[in-house]
């Protein structure tokens, strides 16, 4: 059982086509985790979070938006896409709290933190940090995706940026593999946080010694091969992981791809994936936006999920407070 | 069943699609997440057979396939189910939804 499709895909594509990204956000949204960090803007290195990370808050609102409409709806969707095309419906539909915003922001902030401790230097783009378009590629709207994944590219090149630091593992698949497909002369170099920071010699000031089990995004395993650097981030910053059955390459998706047109099997999805996880350790820790707030959502008291860069800010980069 | 010898042809207006090295093994619908409600080798043969209504049947199925690559990555004969998935989302969209964007 599925929201009416035809039209649900269609607000997403107007959305896309007219406002820039499938579940517009204001710019004082996008941008405002960035604030009082002073990250320089552009540079040749930027940090390009692709609004994901700002993005969750917004989905998860539609997602339990639409949850109330599996299997029906198709009259009021069909109105619904009509209004949205005068009217960007995204505020009303997915209305989230600060208190959220700042939840997902912070991960943002602990990047920074991660990659300044490691002494990269990056600039960010503010406005020009544009959504690259993930959700309409993978929903086949083939033709808004490659016109918005060519609008992204020219900005792009237009800033100056060569090289990009992403900071999850959609928008690293989507620039990485996706856009030199679509886009001619893409050639810019795409590398997630994770990777760069395996790279560095990171020194763990505070060892956590603690355990926890790892839950691979699907993107970053099978799509990037992604699996050895969280590791070895995370066991380097003294934090022992367990592994599932099910993990690394062959890793168990979270169920988040289908929160917005199947939002009951989406659950149904991260319910299995926790019970499979949390029968190893019960503090589980997600590398990817998508698949923190998909299991957050259904696991039960006693399990607790946490992104890795949670984990490794409080190793690597821990608070002085003043004495 | 009806069938239109077109049919492949329209579906690659949408993108890549390629099946036709599919062995019908079965890794793909044993290793789904989703279990036997999502079966890669019997959409593609209807594809391959060019039997676009059996494919409009499975609408819910193409669009709930969760991407995530387990199938491919296993699959013994190279097949790229999530690009083949992605492009019958293409077609349907355009043919059944007429979204523009597709």
């Amino acid at each position: 059982m599925s929201v009416p499709i035809g039209s649900t895909l269609g607000i997403l594509g107007d959305n896309l086509r007219k406002r820039g990204s499938a579940l517009p956000l204001s710019r004082r949204v996008a941008t405002a985790w960035a604030k009082g960090l002073d990250l320089p803007r552009g540079g040749e290195t930027v940090l390009y979070t692709g609004q994901m990370w700002q993005m969750v808050p917004a989905i998860n609102a539609m997602s339990r938006q639409l949850g109330k409409y599996e299997g029906r709806g198709t009259r009021l969707f069909g109105f619904a896409r009509s209004m949205n095309k005068v009217v960007n419906l995204t505020p009303f539909l997915a209305r989230t709290t600060p208190s959220e915003r700042t939840a997902y922001n912070e991960r943002l902030r602990n990047i920074v933190r991660l990659l300044r401790a490691a002494g990269v230097e990056f600039g960010y783009l503010y406005e020009k940090d544009l959504y690259p378009g993930t959700l309409a590629y993978d929903e086949g709207l083939t033709q808004g995706f490659v016109a918005h994944a060519r609008r992204v590219a020219r900005t792009l090149r237009e800033s100056g940026a060569k090289r990009l630091i992403t900071v999850d593992p959609h928008t690293t698949n989507i620039l990485r593999s996706v856009y030199p497909k679509v886009v001619d002369g893409f050639d810019l170099s795409v590398r997630s946080y994770l990777e760069v920071l395996a790279d560095r010699t990171l020194t763990a000031t505070e060892p956590l010694h603690e355990s926890v089990t790892m839950h691979d995004s699907c993107v970053y395993a099978r799509y990037e091969g992604v699996v050895e650097q969280p590791r070895l981030l995370l066991a380097r910053g003294g934090v022992d992981i367990v592994e599932p059955e099910l993990s690394g390459s062959m890793t168990f998706c979270c169920g988040g791809p289908l929160e917005t047109l199947f939002p009951g099997k989406s659950t149904e999805i991260a319910r299995k994936r926790v019970e499979q996880l949390s029968a190893c350790r019960p503090n589980l820790v997600t590398a990817c936006p998508l698949c923190l707030a998909n299991l957050q959502r259904v696991a039960p008291t006693g399990v607790e999920v946490r992104d890795i860069s949670d984990y490794l800010v409080r190793a690597y980069c821990p608070v002085v407070t003043p004495a | 069943m009806r069938v239109d010898p077109q049919f492949l042809t329209r579906v690659r207006q949408g993108g890549e699609f390629d099946a036709s090295v599919c062995m019908n093994c079965g890794v793909c619908t044993a290793l789904c997440p989703l279990g036997v409600e999502l079966l890669p080798r019997r959409l593609f043969r209807y594809v391959l057979l060019g039997n676009p209504d059996a494919v409009r049947e499975q609408t819910e199925t193409i669009f709930s396939c969760l991407l995530c690559h387990m199938c491919e990555s296993n699959c013994p004969a190279g097949v790229h189910i999530t690009e083949n998935v992605r492009t019958l989302r293409t077609h349907l969209n355009r043919e059944q939804y007429h979204l523009a964007e597709a």
